[in-house]
């Protein structure tokens, strides 16, 4: 067997799967607290990749060093990706909070074709290269066959993401109020808990990670267009349905069980049926498991 | 009265849309040539756009408001010009004959290009009218139903390229074949809840089209198949014209045939089990309807529909690839389904021919089209979730006075 073949897989397996885990952040969480998908997530990963082009071709024009250009950059997207989200939230999903489930679903949908078409005519069909924002650090030299350090930042920016959220959702005020609403909206309400703006927090925490996400792989790939936000958005989501949605930690092991699945199966097996094996992923689990690895199952009541 | 702060408000609005859309809209970047454009004058377009849609919006809204707590407090909902003049037999039939006509004149009055257009019109309508028994109908939202389409379309054309099977067989056989699909995707998904039955089958949309376009020894790939077949006219050979008037008589035929089956169905003991289904999943349970029967006859119904258009449509352009075939076919459906009125045949009628026509009559917008279905989609969601031509539902009038008299 071939060792290094097998580790370059392996760490591939683990940068998508971090990517993943930061899209699926935010359909797990609006999940968890309204129980709806949001279909427009991978479309507000994608306009913030695009922001981030814009701004570093500006600022590049205009002569700012690399590692400045980077943070205006990712603070720039991660700024309008929540302004994005708060947006949609506001306009297609609060109107029908009270309407049947299908209703907010199909609004879901008219709302990623409509952000997605609105990139294509403002902007433009044609693949675009995104500039590699992350240098090669000294100290990878001799692993940078097999993993790149902007593979490593993926990793590292993923990790800290996760570990701020967790702490975020566990002890500060708004956590609580989403741990609240999540169980129990009605009863939240009741105890004085703003549930509007508690919704609204959501969306901008899962937009900021999607819209970190976006730059992250833009620069990884090298190469964005309009079109990577619905796929990217949909294997997010089987990575969330995987783990268990509604359940945070879920979505990470999820992300990571569905990168090396992909990762291992293009590597070994076929590259042209990559989409396919996350496709099939999900309706194995979803058999077998519906609730996903860290779900906990919960029967309907009337 | 226009009052001062409404006017604020949506001046507020639209400067935060200015602010929203300011780098896609206005600045547009060449990384190859590094090249920067900027576009001020979208800037106004988009202000003053967001103003006034910003007022309407919230116009709506409240009057949507308004309309609730009037059906709340049992006031009796007004009923729309064209569900009163649906109503009455008399109108209807006076319409159903100008339609017939309007029907059987138009290949000889109209070009053979506008022709081929209608024809276009009437397969999304039969696709409507599927996905009707199984969005509308039986309320599982289903995202891949182009699949079956596709299904349909690629057994004609591969039976006909291997064993030369002609049209009028390939047909049913179409049909069926979407059918056995629909069951066989029915099985393992329809244990979910609406939500994730919408996530798989737009997967399995998905992984029919990949295959289709990957397995090159079956399918062809990408190139797709040319040279299908028209339909067959009892062995005559049609010159091409004769042969799309032909295909347009066909599909009017079809159709009504689908119009026939589908009000059959919605009002059968299996459509009022869809609806029962779609209503109150759990007491239609207790009421003893088999849930995992009557979703699946649903699935299988919609696709047996599918699957025959597909057929059609491949005897209809004689060429097809995947490229027919993407998930925003199956959008374009939808939004059909939903324009028209969810559950309704003439709302459904109507969706699809407003979404088909109008574009290739407006061809300035047809660049904005799924712009403006994403916005349809969104904005009858939020102010008429039940479409154009909703359906009637049917109720009883608690009106005698013993019932008065209890209260």
């Amino acid at each position: 067997m071939d060792w290094e073949y097998f580790f370059e897989l392996l760490l591939g397996g683990l940068t998508r799967g971090s990517i993943y885990a930061l899209i699926a952040l935010g359909y797990t969480m609006v999940y968890g607290i309204i129980q709806l998908i949001n279909f427009a997530h991978g479309e507000i990963y994608m306009i913030g990749a695009f922001t981030g082009l814009i701004v570093i071709s500006v600022l590049s024009l205009l002569g700012l060093n690399q590692i400045a250009i980077i943070f205006i950059a990712a603070m720039v997207a991660v700024i309008y990706s929540t302004a994005y989200g708060y947006t949609v939230e506001k306009i297609a999903y609060k109107p029908l909070r009270n309407a049947p489930r299908l209703s907010a679903l199909i609004s879901a949908i008219g709302m990623s074709l409509f952000l997605y078409n609105y990139v294509l005519l403002a902007q433009t069909s044609d693949f675009l290269p995104f500039p590699n924002l992350i240098p090669e650090f000294e100290f990878m030299e001799p692993y940078s066959h097999i993993f790149s350090s902007n593979e490593l930042v993926i990793i590292l920016v993923t990790a800290m993401v996760m570990i701020l959220l967790t702490l975020l959702i566990k002890f500060t005020k708004i956590g609580k109020a989403m741990r609240a609403t999540a169980q129990d909206k009605e009863m939240a309400m009741l105890v004085g808990v703003d549930v509007n703006r508690v919704i609204s927090a959501t969306f901008i925490i899962g937009s900021a990670t999607a819209a970190l996400g976006g730059i992250l792989i833009a620069s990884h790939i090298g190469q964005i267009n309009y079109f990577i936000g619905f796929i990217a958005g949909i294997k997010a989501f089987v990575a969330a349905v995987l783990g268990g949605i509604g359940s945070i930690p879920g979505a990470v092991l999820g992300s990571l069980v569905l990168g090396w699945t992909e990762s291992f199966a293009t590597g070994y097996i076929s590259s042209d049926y990559e989409d396919v094996f996350a496709f099939i992923f999900l309706v194995l689990i979803l058999i077998f498991r519906p609730a996903g690895i860290l779900g906990r199952t919960d029967t309907e009541k009337v | 009265m226009i009052k001062f702060s409404e006017i604020k408000k949506s001046l507020f609005i639209s400067i935060w849309f200015v602010f929203l859309t300011f780098p896609i809209m206005v600045i547009r970047v060449n990384p190859i040539e590094k090249v920067i454009e900027w576009r001020w004058h979208n800037i106004m377009l988009v202000g003053i756009g967001s103003f006034i849609i910003s007022y309407i919006w919230r116009y709506l809204l409240k009057r949507k408001e308004l309309g609730d707590q009037k059906a709340k407090s049992g006031e009796e909902a007004k009923i729309s010009m064209i569900r009163e003049a649906l109503s009455n037999p008399r109108v209807f039939k006076m319409a159903m004959f100008g339609v017939g006509i309007l029907a059987v004149i138009f290949p000889f009055v109209f070009s053979i290009y506008q022709t081929n257009i209608m024809i276009t019109a009437l397969i999304y309508v039969m696709l409507g009218l599927g996905l009707n028994i199984v969005v509308g109908l039986a309320g599982l939202l289903d995202l891949g139903y182009v699949a079956f389409y596709a299904v349909g379309a690629y057994s004609y054309a591969l039976l006909n390229f291997h064993y030369g099977i002609g049209f009028w067989t390939a047909l049913p056989i179409g049909g069926a074949l979407a059918a056995c699909f629909g069951i066989i995707l029915g099985f393992p998904v329809l244990r979910l809840r609406g939500d994730y039955l919408a996530i798989v089958t737009l997967g399995f949309g998905e992984i029919i089209r990949i295959i289709l376009e990957n397995w090159n020894e079956f399918s062809f790939g990408p190139s797709g198949i040319a040279n299908i077949p028209r339909p067959g006219f009892f062995g005559i050979e049609l010159s091409l014209n004769n042969s799309i008037t032909y295909i347009y008589f066909l599909m009017i035929g079809l159709t009504l045939l689908t119009i026939f089956v589908v009000k059959r169905l919605q009002d059968s003991r299996i459509g009022r089990a869809w609806i029962a289904l779609r209503e109150d999943e759990i007491a239609c349970q207790a009421m003893g309807i088999d849930k995992t029967k009557t979703k699946l006859t649903a699935f299988a119904l919609g696709a047996t529909w599918a699957g025959m258009a597909g057929v059609i449509f491949a005897a209809k352009t004689t060429f097809i690839n995947p490229a027919s075939f993407t998930v925003w076919e199956s959008i374009i459906i939808l939004c059909i389904v939903v324009l028209g009125g969810m559950g309704s045949v003439v709302g459904v009628i109507t969706g699809a021919f407003i979404l088909m026509l109008l574009p290739e009559y407006l061809r300035a917008f047809s660049e904005y089209r799924m712009l403006i279905f994403g916005a349809i989609l969104v904005t009858m969601m939020v102010f008429r979730p039940g479409g154009m031509i909703s359906t009637v539902r049917r109720t009883y009038q608690f009106k005698d006075e013993t019932a008065e008299r209890k209260r």
